[in-house]
């Protein structure tokens, strides 16, 4: 039940929110946040117990064999939780800004929150794509009506990548579909024998639809435009969770039920993803707007985490998860940053500022932490996941992990020049009037920071629960059942 | 059978309310009537599966679900759009007849079972619609519409009618169950009875490269019946397709003769009609191309001969008409047919520009609307046939494209700035608007609400 609630409780709030307006819609959505983060702390009680109770069935199409199977395992709670902690951080940090037409807006944002949130939990295929469609529609209108002058040909753009490769992954679901006794059933995909020539096809019908989502080279050209036009608690919605979205389906999907096409393609999706490594640091060191920076640094930390899944070692991938997670916070964190000096200075042009240190300390120091946690500095919860999927990494393939590892210096690089271009040198006659962080930012900011600290010293909680059902399964069905 | 006799006789009616009623506005309250009782009459229908008219008829539960669609949606119809009529011209109360006898053919669409019936379906439904195409007498574009569609349609009715003898020369038969095509080997003559009748009805249903007369008749015919051509007859030309091809062409080998011919037709019906459609600077025209697009999408139900695509077929007629004759409702109520003409409609309507975004996100087949399980369905159809998936991937590819030209119009009335309204908008008329959404959500949602008939 509690996993119905998670779901409905988002749905239901989002469309009351349509109705309300102002601080109406404000504190309601708050609210409604808080309760699904509450919902998610309960069946994360419920699942260290029985997790088996947290399981749901109800015939949906009984035509089509399709059921409303609903479940959860340690992959998908971390997710759950990251999407639950993510929203109240948002809000509360734009808790001071005035959307026009609010209801709309936050109910936009509750309608995307449930339906990445039944993507998470569906152990039905049909059920996956239509959520997985269902989060997107909420985040294209977010981003059309609330983003920037170019918003719209760009969101656009986005919206028909999307949205051409998950019809791909529809075919593919339909031809795995009919190989079945007629069920959409996550256990009966994954216990069906396809052929090597069958599964070598769908994984690309599949691979496309995750890569478009992530995004990986050669997918990726969506992103950097989209997150730099879409308003930014948008932007944090997608960079934090919705790309996890793309590796989760690699993870749920992709490899337990293909694993031959998986083996087959491994390397080819090891090798994209690390030219997207290196490429998109590459850029990211020429960017001088703040928020295509942090777009083409977050390319680079998709591209590891994907290579790392198709790595497949038991440490790799539990690099991935762990990193998942701690790559969501962290990002919201330099958003929320990225929103306070966009809202103050009018601009997010790297050239434009400076000195900020001596005029906002408090600012400062957690940006600069913030950023020190994205390089995964030791002792920041970046570190840990690094760590483990470049040690998977280097288990497949001594190259690859070379290669990749090279944009660890070239994080550092882009990093720590944005942080120098922006908190030091002279205060110039704009940056002097910046104010420091406020109410809601600094709270936000606080919690995301003491998250860093905790899980970058004791990761052991967050390793525990991924490293629970989600890397059994993914690793029993790698090693070929 | 009920419901082709009070269907005809309603028509009748009609004539006559002209003469007698002379506030023109209440005739389409007689319309909305006789389409409540046709419905009524035709679920009476309970004992099924008999034949009347010497077995030239059959009833049977397909039928009576599909008729029951065309009426029900002819009643969204006439409520959505039947003020508009008197906008034509004079004669309010024929036009409401020539649709009811357009109704009484598709009727017979859906329970045919001897080609001479097929032969007199079509033809009433094609009749009264070269008159309706022609209704707007001082335009010269309705004249044009309707001489281009009765020369083009009577030349293609000559096809039929050679196919048909065609087949009658093989067969001996008209009955479409008793030709026994495919028990042995195929006649040239026979064959080419198929292509011809396949050609003929891939005309009916404008499919490419039969599409020609499409764009322009339904354009330059008033809007309010274009509305009624691109959807419910449209849907039922499908069903008339269906049912010839799937219970009289698809035993023994036979369906191999025809499956190739009849995909390459789908595979260019959907991308002329996705690639024009793109560059339309009018949302009526775009509309037209559009319906191109979707009838490639119909076409998949054909070219894959199963119990699905009777399925997705019947999910495909209802949740087409369904979203076209909203958006249809909607478009007469604006001033400009054009993209420009749509901007900014959300902020002076808002609820009209919500519920225009829900049909089309129906007819773009985004989830938990009914065009995605129509689309769903049609597509299923064909991956479980085998040997398409060719065709599958370039119809999902060409949904991705039909999402631009339907997404251009949301982006016009939600993100850009402009003054459009729309006229005369009642509080009727809202209300019809949000049940015809509700009815594209809920089949979104659980289409075996339609399909537990079947």
């Amino acid at each position: 039940m509690l996993t119905v609630l998670l779901i409905l409780i988002p749905l239901v709030t989002g469309l009351i929110t349509f109705g309300l307006s102002g601080r109406g819609a404000k504190v309601f959505s708050g609210i409604s946040s808080l309760a699904t983060l509450a919902v998610t702390l309960a069946a994360w009680a419920q699942f260290r117990t029985a997790p088996e109770a947290l399981r749901f069935t109800a015939e949906w199409i009984p035509q089509l064999g399709s059921q409303i199977n609903l479940g959860l395992d340690g992959l998908s709670l971390m997710l759950v939780l990251l999407t639950t902690i993510s929203f109240p951080l948002i809000f509360t940090t734009v808790l001071s800004r005035n959307y026009e037409r609010s209801g709309a807006f936050y109910g936009l944002m509750l309608l995307s929150q449930a339906g990445m949130l039944g993507v998470f939990l569906s152990y039905d295929a049909l059920l996956f794509y239509v959520f997985w469609e269902l989060a997107l529609i909420p985040v294209y209108f977010l981003c059309s009506m609330w983003g920037g002058e170019k918003a719209i040909p760009v969101t656009f753009k986005f919206f028909v990548y999307t949205f051409a490769g998950s019809l791909l992954m529809l075919v593919g679901i339909i031809y795995i579909y009919f190989q079945t006794e007629g069920s959409f059933s996550w256990q009966t995909f994954t216990s069906l024998n396809l052929s090597n020539d069958e599964q070598s096809w769908l994984f690309w019908l599949f691979f496309v639809a995750f890569a478009i989502k992530m995004p990986v080279f050669p997918f990726h050209t969506w992103q950097p435009d989209t997150y730099e036009q879409s308003p930014t608690p948008v932007t944090m919605v997608l960079s934090g969770v919705m790309v996890k979205m793309g590796l989760f389906g690699v993870m749920r999907w992709l490899k337990p039920v293909l694993p031959a096409g998986a083996d087959m393609w491994q390397e080819a999706a090891i090798l994209l993803s690390v030219i997207g490594i290196i490429y998109a640091s590459c850029i990211a060191i020429m960017q001088s707007d703040l928020k295509k920076l942090i777009a083409y640094s977050s390319i680079a930390h998709i591209g590891l985490m994907s290579a790392a899944i198709f790595a497949g070692n038991e440490q790799s991938l539990a690099g991935v998860q762990v990193q998942m997670f701690n790559h969501g916070i962290n990002i919201i964190g330099l958003w929320i940053i990225i929103e306070v000096i966009e809202q103050r200075l009018g601009t997010k042009n790297m050239q434009q500022l400076g000195g900020i240190a001596s005029v906002a300390p408090a600012l400062s120091i957690l940006l600069v932490i913030v950023s020190l946690a994205n390089i995964a500095l030791p002792l920041t919860n970046g570190f840990i996941g690094e760590f483990l999927m470049f040690s998977g990494l280097f288990q497949h393939n001594v190259w690859f992990a070379a290669v990749s590892a090279i944009a660890i210096i070239l994080a550092a690089v882009y990093m720590l020049r944005m942080l120098q271009k922006v908190l030091f040198g002279e205060t110039n006659a704009l940056t002097a009037t910046t104010t420091d962080l406020k109410g809601g930012e600094m709270l936000a900011l606080v919690c995301i920071t003491a998250m860093i600290f905790v899980l970058g010293v004791y990761p052991k909680p967050l390793l525990e629960l991924v490293s629970g059902t989600g890397i059994e399964n993914t690793v029993a069905a790698i090693a070929g059942r | 059978m009920n419901a082709l006799i009070t269907t005809a006789v309603f028509g009748i009616i009609l004539m006559f309310v002209g003469l007698v009623v002379k506030q023109k506005q209440y005739i389409k309250y007689y319309a909305i009537a006789g389409t409540v009782v046709a419905f009524i009459a035709n679920l009476l229908d309970v004992q099924q599966g008999y034949g009347v008219l010497h077995g030239m008829v059959e009833v049977s539960s397909f039928s009576v679900l599909f008729n029951a669609i065309a009426i029900a949606s002819t009643a969204l119809y006439f409520l959505l759009c039947g003020s508009a009529f008197e906008k034509v011209g004079e004669d309010v109360a024929d036009y409401f007849a020539l649709i009811f006898f357009i109704l009484a053919g598709i009727m017979l669409t859906g329970a045919y079972s001897n080609l001479l019936m097929l032969f007199l379906a079509i033809e009433i439904i094609s009749i009264p619609q070269y008159i309706l195409a022609g209704a707007d007498k001082k335009n010269l574009k309705s004249n044009e519409a309707s001489l281009k569609y009765f020369l083009m349609g009577s030349f293609t009715t000559g096809i039929l009618l050679m196919g048909i003898a065609l087949i009658y020369g093989a067969t001996g038969t008209f009955d479409l169950r008793e030709m026994g095509l495919g028990t042995g080997e195929l006649s040239p003559l026979a064959l080419c009875g198929i292509i011809l009748l396949g050609f003929s009805l891939a005309f009916k249903v404008s499919a490419a490269p039969f599409h020609f007369w499409t764009p322009d008749v339904y354009d330059g015919s008033p809007t309010v019946f274009t509305a009624f051509m691109a959807t419910i007859v449209k849907a039922a030309s499908f069903i008339a397709f269906m049912r010839l091809f799937h219970v009289s062409f698809s035993g023994g080998n036979v369906s191999h003769h025809w499956q190739l011919i009849l995909a390459i037709i789908t595979a260019a019906t959907l991308i002329i009609g996705n690639l024009t459609a793109v560059f339309q600077q009018s949302v009526k025209r775009m509309l037209a191309y559009s319906s191109i697009a979707q009838a490639g999408f119909m076409l998949f139900a054909i070219v894959a001969h199963n119990e699905m695509s009777s399925q997705g077929l019947i999910l495909y007629a209802a949740a087409y008409s369904v979203a076209t004759i909203g958006i249809f409702a909607i478009l007469l109520k604006m001033n400009d047919y054009t993209f420009d003409g749509f901007n900014g409609l959300a902020r002076r309507q808002p609820l009209i520009a919500v519920v225009c975004a829900i049909f089309l996100f129906s007819l773009a087949g985004i989830p938990l609307t009914a065009g995605f399980f129509a689309k769903y369905f049609v597509l299923s159809a064909a991956v479980q046939q085998g040997d398409l998936l060719w065709l599958v991937v370039l119809g999902v590819l060409c949904a991705a494209i039909s999402a631009y030209y339907y997404f251009r119009v949301i982006i016009a009335m939600f993100f850009k700035p402009g003054e459009a309204d729309a006229q005369g908008v009642t509080p009727g008329f809202k209300a019809m608007l949000v049940v015809a959404a509700a009815i594209v959500i809920v089949l979104g949602i659980f289409p075996n609400l339609l399909l537990q008939f079947l």
